[in-house]
C-alpha cells in the first residue's frame, strides 16, 4: 500500500555563492545586552548618577547603538537595520513592562502586610483614622454592588444601540447616535458625577447613595460597551444572516440566534472590560456615594463606600495604619478588576464558535 | 409542491445603477434551469431576486413582476420572510452557522421560524440529510459543529438545511464554484435527484456543468462594464449549446469571448 514517489531529478549541491554570507552566533544579541547592561551601569556609576532610571535609559540606548554598530560591520548594512528595528521593539516593550511590574510589586509588597480574612471581612465602623485593624468590607460590598447596577443598567441599552447600529441604522440618525457615542467616550468621570448630581440629587432631590453612583458609571460604561460590540456585530460574517435570512428567518430573529450567538464571546469580554474599566472610578463615588465608615448593604439609601474611595480615604488621612489599609484597598481593587478579567476571557473562549473537528 | 416561476419585465437597481435591465423568462417545474454569462452580467443578481434577497443588500431595489404560479413576489402585500420560506437558497461558499452543531445546522430553519413539533424534527433533519446525499457520513456525529466538514460536506449540510423548510422553489448562486472536481460531481448528482421534487435555478461559470444539470439554459451579458445586464437568449441546454439562435451565445459558449 505505502508507495512512496521519489523525485528523479539530480539534487544540486548547495553553492557557495552569493547567497550565503558572514552570521553572527545565536547568542549574540543576549550578549551585546549584557555587555550594553554593564556599560550603562557603569557610566552611571563614572558620571555619578543618582537616579537608577538613568541607568536603565543608558543602557537600553547603547544595547540599540551597539546592536547597529556590530550587526553593521558582521552582517552588512541590511542586516543591521533589521536588527536595530527588533532591538528597538524589545527596548520599547522592556519599557512598557517596567511600571507594569513595579506597580504590581509595590501593590503586592504593601498591601499584603495588612490584607488578611479580617481585613475583607470587617468594616471600619467605630475606628479611629489611626487606629490599626479595620477592614475593606464595607467599600468591596459598595463597589460590588455599584458595579453590578451600572452594568444592569448600561449593558442592555449599549448592546441594543449597537445592534441598531450595525443591523438596522442608515443615514442621519445612524450617523448622529454614532458622533455622540463618541463623544460619550471622552466624556471626563467627574463630568458624568455632576450631571447625575445635578439631575438626580438636585433636581428630584434624591440624597448620596450607590445607585445614584451607578446612574453616572453606567454613563461612563455605556459608550465603551456600544463601541466594542458594534465592532464584535461588524466580524459576523455578511453570509451567515444571508444564509438565515434565506431561510425564511425574520430579521429579528436572525439578530437573536444567529448574528449574537456568533459574536457572544467577543461582546462578554467588550462588556467587563468597560466593568473593569468603572470599577476603578472614584471622582463620581466621591460626589454621588458619599463614603462611610459603616456597612450599608442598601444601594439604593444612604451612603456607602467603594473600593476606590477608600483607598483615597485612607490615603488621605496619612497615618501609617490608614496608609497600609490603603495599599491593601488597591490591591483588592487590582485582584477584583483581574477576576472580572480572567472570568471575561473564561467566558469568550467557553463561548467562541467551536471549529474542531 | 414544485412551482413555475414567471418573471416579466423585471429590473434591479443597486442604489441608483441598474443592475439587470428588462428581464423576463419562464421557469418550468421541476425541472433545473441554469444561468451562465460573464462575470458582472447580473445572473446573481437576478437570481436574488426571486426570493426577495436582492433587497437585503442596501440600496437594492427592484421593479417589474416575479409571478410564483399565480402570486407576484412583489406585490405590496407580500411578506418577503414568507417569500424566502417558499424560495429556498444555497449560496457559494459553504456557510453553515458556527455556533451550531450538524443536527441544529439543519434544524435550523424549522427551529428559528418555530413552527415545528419536537417530535418531528429528527425525522426531519434525517430525511434533510438523506436528501443531501449526506446521512451517512454525518449520523455518527449530528453534535459536532458543522464547520468541522470539508467544504463538499459543508456545502452538502448547507443544501440540506435549504430543503429541511421544504421550500417550492431552490436557487443555487455557483454552488459548486469553491469546491473540488469530486464533490462538485456529487452535488450535480444531488440537483438531478432534487429536480424530481423541486423547480432548480443554478447559476455557473462552468458551461460543462450547465450542460450536464440543467434542462434549460439562459445565456446573460452585459454591452460593456458599468452597463446593465441583460438576457440574451433562454432555450433548452441542448438547442443553447449545440446551435444558439443569437451569434453572442454562440462566441461565449465556444470561449470566443468572456
Amino acid at each position: 500500500m505505502s508507495h512512496t514517489v521519489q523525485d528523479k531529478r539530480p539534487v544540486a549541491a548547495p553553492s557557495r555563492g552569493t547567497l550565503a554570507h558572514a552570521r553572527m552566533p545565536r547568542w549574540a544579541p543576549a550578549a551585546i545586552a549584557v555587555g550594553s547592561v554593564a556599560t550603562g551601569c557603569l557610566i552611571g556609576v563614572v558620571a555619578g548618577l543618582e537616579s537608577r532610571i538613568q541607568w536603565g535609559l543608558l543602557s537600553a540606548l547603547t544595547f540599540v547603538a551597539a546592536t547597529y554598530f556590530i550587526t553593521a560591520k558582521v552582517e552588512g548594512s541590511r542586516q543591521g537595520k533589521n536588527r536595530v528595528a527588533t532591538s528597538l521593539v524589545w527596548v520599547c516593550f522592556a519599557l512598557a513592562i517596567v511600571p507594569l511590574l513595579s506597580l504590581a510589586w509595590i501593590t503586592l509588597t504593601k498591601g499584603l502586610t495588612v490584607l488578611d480574612g479580617y481585613f475583607l471581612t470587617h468594616s471600619m465602623s467605630g475606628l479611629l483614622d489611626a487606629e490599626e485593624g479595620g477592614g475593606v468590607y464595607h467599600a468591596l460590598l459598595g463597589t460590588i454592588e455599584q458595579v453590578a447596577i451600572a452594568a444592569v443598567i448600561a449593558t442592555p441599552i449599549g448592546l441594543l444601540t449597537a445592534v441598531y447600529l450595525v443591523e438596522y441604522g442608515r443615514g442621519r440618525l445612524a450617523r448622529a447616535v454614532t458622533f455622540f457615542v463618541d463623544v460619550m467616550t471622552g466624556i471626563p468621570s467627574i463630568v458624568a458625577g455632576l450631571f447625575v448630581l445635578a439631575t438626580w440629587n438636585l433636581m428630584l432631590g434624591f440624597g448620596p447613595s450607590g445607585f445614584a453612583g451607578s446612574l453616572a458609571l453606567a454613563i461612563l460604561m455605556m459608550p465603551v460597551i456600544v463601541r466594542s460590540t458594534e465592532e464584535m456585530l461588524k466580524l459576523v460574517p455578511n453570509e451567515l444572516r444571508e444564509a438565515s435570512l434565506a431561510l425564511g428567518v425574520p430579521q429579528w430573529r436572525t439578530i437573536l440566534k444567529v448574528v449574537l450567538p456568533t459574536s457572544i464571546g467577543g461582546i462578554t469580554t467588550g462588556v467587563m472590560l468597560a466593568v473593569a474599566r468603572i470599577t476603578g472610578e472614584t471622582a463620581p463615588v466621591l460626589l454621588l456615594v458619599f463614603g462611610t465608615k459603616l456597612i450599608n448593604p442598601n444601594p439604593f439609601e444612604g451612603a456607602q463606600s467603594s473600593l476606590p474611595l477608600y483607598v483615597y480615604e485612607q490615603y488621605s488621612v496619612g497615618t501609617a495604619a490608614s496608609v497600609d489599609r490603603a495599599w491593601a484597598g488597591a490591591l483588592v481593587l487590582i485582584a477584583f478588576v483581574m477576576i472580572l478579567n480572567l472570568v471575561a476571557r473564561g467566558i469568550a473562549r467557553w463561548k467562541a464558535p467551536q471549529t474542531g473537528r | 409542491m414544485a412551482k413555475r416561476i414567471d418573471v416579466s419585465g423585471l429590473t434591479a437597481f443597486y442604489g441608483t445603477h441598474r443592475a439587470i435591465d428588462d428581464i423576463s423568462m419562464t421557469v418550468e417545474p421541476r425541472s433545473v434551469t441554469a444561468f451562465i454569462g460573464p462575470s458582472g452580467c447580473g445572473k446573481s443578481t437576478f437570481l436574488r431576486t426571486l426570493n426577495r434577497m436582492h433587497e437585503v443588500t442596501p440600496g437594492g431595489r427592484v421593479e417589474g413582476k416575479v409571478m410564483l404560479d399565480d402570486e407576484n413576489l412583489y406585490a405590496s402585500n407580500v411578506d418577503p420572510v414568507a417569500v424566502r420560506r417558499t424560495v429556498g437558497m444555497v449560496f457559494q461558499r459553504p456557510n453553515p452557522f458556527p455556533t451550531m452543531s450538524i443536527f441544529d445546522n439543519v434544524a435550523a430553519g424549522l427551529r428559528l421560524n418555530g413552527n415545528y413539533k419536537k417530535s418531528e424534527l429528527s425525522d426531519v433533519v434525517e430525511k434533510s440529510l438523506k436528501g443531501a446525499n449526506l446521512w451517512n457520513e454525518v449520523k455518527d456525529r449530528l453534535n459536532k459543529p458543522g464547520s468541522g466538514l470539508s467544504g463538499g460536506q459543508q456545502q452538502r449540510l448547507c443544501i440540506a438545511r435549504a430543503i429541511a423548510v421544504e421550500p417550492d422553489v431552490l436557487l443555487m448562486d455557483e454552488p459548486c464554484s469553491a469546491l473540488d472536481p469530486i464533490s462538485t460531481l456529487a452535488i450535480e448528482d444531488l440537483i438531478g435527484e432534487l429536480k424530481e421534487r423541486f423547480t432548480i435555478v443554478i447559476v455557473t461559470h462552468n458551461m460543462q456543468q450547465a450542460a450536464r444539470v440543467s434542462d434549460r439554459t439562459a445565456f446573460f451579458n452585459l454591452a460593456a462594464v458599468g452597463q446593465p445586464g441583460k438576457l440574451v437568449e433562454i432555450d433548452d441546454t441542448e438547442r443553447i449549446f449545440a446551435n444558439p439562435s443569437v451569434q453572442a451565445t454562440e462566441d461565449y459558449i465556444s470561449g470566443r469571448f468572456g
